[in-house]
């Protein structure tokens, strides 16, 4: 038998046993759809937060206390301002070194209150993450040497303490302490779910007091020098480690950054295609059981087609080749509904996706492989049914 | 057609292995099917002459003894190769059709010549030929169900001429057809017959066996006589009982006719068979959907109602 007739003869048996084939597909659909989907956020997510980082630019030193290693405990921060004056010198130039020491503070504006990331910063913050303000001005040197009570709002801040109005000029307490907004930033979007938009900038100096602290939680440097950055993070860290003999501090660069998050976003989204592939595994077993019901039902049908001249393999091609059509056909639509499911999440929500090409590839493959695979076994039993026994069964 | 023998089956034996126990079907058949012969095979449910059949036809393989069909023996064969042979060489007619449900009878007459890698055009235009030659050149597009009892034996007659087969095989061909449509089909595969085709006839219907040229009887798996007519000893198995029922378009008929029916085309029935044997008379029978055609005015509009009505 000619492999086009066989194709054919495939195609009759699915269109004959319609709503059967439509169901048998589902699962295979259902499962393509689930991985395509599914790999489709993973990656999205795994984007985005990429390129969130590449944001920052490929000179942001981070240096924070501890080592940064998988399974290492998290260490409490020794630096302090010192710190700062120490490393400025290793630098070169104070406006390219940041720091914070964060807390998360309800933050109320008259009647209003909201929960925010509250940082203590130096004025060069703007310089060294490149942030955008939006109205007003950022802290400046004065204020920070002051501790002066001025604060720069996030514009998820902003708007749920303001909403309309504008804030700039107006009181709001941070923890229980009174500050006047004089500035308010862009907008910065999501991440993970996390509103990066709730946020409110003080002086660092003030943040201390307000805390009871005099410590910092990290550094953040502008290297000078894209190429240097490895050296100048080495010579922070070697500085530091001299004015702190009992802690070990760690020098990032976002390509460091951007490494580990790649490694734990490709696990999660690997996670993620591998639950889905399990339902995409349990349409496979489907459609390998509605074959073997299949051979049953048509024994008949067997048995005639061998008594005209089917040899064993016509009748298995046969068969495998309706499994494969199940599964290929299922795969498509999958991919579809799949891209489909992917592109309304993206929109309609902030979870991010995006379909890649090798992902629409691979479920495609794999759902031709699922086919092949669980056809296989109904299709020798079909090709090796007795005849005799075939022509039999009633 | 070159004058060997179709199949030759020396010696033939064929033993089943059920839950262990040994079960001989065939303990010893030997039988020339010569080319253009016109046989019966009789014999009681359990005899074996299904197993015969089955052999005959390239759907088995005897336990012990030789068989040559078309020349090769089929213990050297493959099951490819042995496919490949009954495709070329038998036409397989069943009690039960075995049609293609939702298939046209085009499609259905088409199927062996799919197996022989021949294209889509040449197979619909080969299988219409062969329908045209059975008298449904007008069924051409309809599928079984809507089709007769009758009209779907000679679609599954056509299928098995498709290929033209040197042997055609009929297992109870009649078995599932009131007595006038039976004696249609039996007419159509006598002109067949009569074109050079050997017809092998598995029967227990002492009236089918007896249009036959020659009969075998089997029992326990033996060939008990080869002798032609009906012999004594096999005359209980041929009672009216074992006519088939009254089928589907019977019904139209009466109960008084179909009664009649087992003992009343006996004595006719010599005429017929002398008839379907040869040539002449032959065309004009086949395409029975025309009343009053043919040598058996009496039965021609029964004929036309109860194939249409199935």
């Amino acid at each position: 038998m000619r492999l086009a007739e066989a194709w054919r003869v495939a195609l009759d048996a699915l269109r004959a046993n319609r709503l059967r084939s439509i169901l048998t597909m589902l699962g295979v659909v259902i499962g393509v759809a689930a991985v395509v989907a599914l790999v489709g956020i993973g990656t999205g997510t795994k984007q985005q937060i990429e390129q969130q980082v590449e944001g920052l630019g490929s000179n942001l030193l981070i240096v924070v206390p501890g080592r940064l290693e998988a399974g290492s405990a998290p260490s409490v921060s020794t630096l302090s301002l010192d710190d700062v004056d120490a490393v400025s010198r290793i630098v070169g130039d104070r406006s390219r070194v940041a720091v914070t020491v964060a807390s998360g503070e309800t933050v109320r504006a008259g009647n209003r209150s909201t929960f925010a990331s509250m940082q203590g910063v130096l004025e060069t913050t703007p310089t060294v993450f490149v942030r955008h303000l939006d109205r007003g001005s950022y802290l400046t040197r004065s204020d920070v040497n002051t501790a002066r009570r001025v604060a720069v709002l996030g514009a998820g801040s902003a708007a749920q303490l303001f909403g309309d109005r504008d804030p700039i000029g107006r009181q709001i307490t941070v923890g229980g302490v009174r500050f006047r907004v004089i500035g308010t930033f862009e907008p910065l979007g999501q991440s993970l779910g996390v509103d990066r938009d709730s946020e409110v900038h003080i002086p660092v100096t003030a943040a201390q007091r307000l805390l009871g602290t005099d410590r910092i939680d990290a550094l953040a440097i502008r290297a000078p020098d894209r190429d240097r950055i490895d050296a100048l993070g080495a010579d922070i860290v070697e500085t530091l480690s001299e004015r702190h003999p009992d802690t070990d501090f760690s020098a990032v660069t976002q390509q460091q950054i951007l490494g580990v998050l790649g490694d734990i976003l490709g696990v999660l989204t690997g996670v993620l295609a591998a639950i889905a592939g399990i339902s995409l595994l349990v349409g496979g077993v489907g459609v390998s059981n509605i074959m073997l019901v299949s051979v049953r039902e048509r024994t008949k049908e067997i048995g005639l087609r061998k008594a005209v001249g089917a040899r064993p393999r016509d009748i298995g091609l046969q068969f495998l080749l309706e499994a494969v059509l199940l599964t290929t056909i299922g795969g498509v639509l999958g991919m579809a509904l799949g891209v489909t499911a992917a592109l309304l999440v993206d929109r309609l929500t902030p979870v991010p996706a995006a379909i890649t090409w090798w992902s629409l590839a691979l479920a495609f493959g794999v759902s031709a492989a699922v086919g092949i695979i669980f056809g296989v076994v109904p299709a020798q039993r079909a090709g090796r049914l007795d005849p005799v026994v075939a022509l039999r069964t009633e | 057609m070159n004058g060997i023998p179709a199949i030759v089956a020396t010696d033939v034996t064929r033993t089943y292995q059920l839950d262990g126990v040994s079960v001989p079907a065939l303990r010893g058949v030997s039988l020339t099917v010569a080319e253009g012969d016109y046989l019966a095979v009789v014999g009681t449910s359990g005899s074996g002459k299904s197993t015969l059949m089955h052999l005959l036809g390239g759907l088995d393989r005897p336990t012990g003894g030789t068989l040559v069909i078309g020349g090769r023996d089929v213990a050297t064969l493959s099951p490819s190769e042995l496919a490949r042979l009954r495709n070329e060489t038998i036409g397989f007619v069943f009690q039960s059709f075995h049609l293609l449900a939702r298939t046209t009878a085009r499609d259905n007459v088409a199927l062996p010549l799919v197996y022989r890698g021949i294209g889509r055009r040449e197979r619909r235009a080969r299988a219409a030929e062969m329908l045209d030659r059975v008298g449904l050149a007008h069924r051409i597009d309809h599928r079984p169900n809507q089709l007769s009892g009758g009209e779907q034996q000679r679609v599954a007659i056509a299928r098995a001429l498709v290929t033209g087969p040197s042997v055609l095989l009929a297992d109870e061909p009649t078995g599932n057809l009131d007595s006038v449509t039976g004696r249609s089909v039996l007419t159509l595969l006598e002109s067949l017959n009569a074109d050079g085709v050997a017809v092998v006839l598995v029967t227990h219907d002492r009236e089918v066996a007896e249009r036959a040229h020659r009969q075998i009887v089997m029992r326990d798996g033996l060939i008990v006589d080869p002798a032609p007519g009906p012999t004594p000893g096999l005359a209980s198995p041929f009672s009216s009982g074992s006519v088939p029922g009254p089928g589907p378009g019977e019904s139209d008929r009466g109960p008084g006719l179909a009664s009649d029916s087992g003992a009343g085309f006996v004595p006719g029935f010599g005429s017929g068979s002398g008839s379907g044997s040869g040539a002449g008379p032959v065309p004009d029978s086949v395409p029975d959907a025309k009343p009053g055609s043919g040598p058996r005015p009496a039965s021609g509009p029964a004929a036309a109602s109860g194939e249409g009505a199935g």
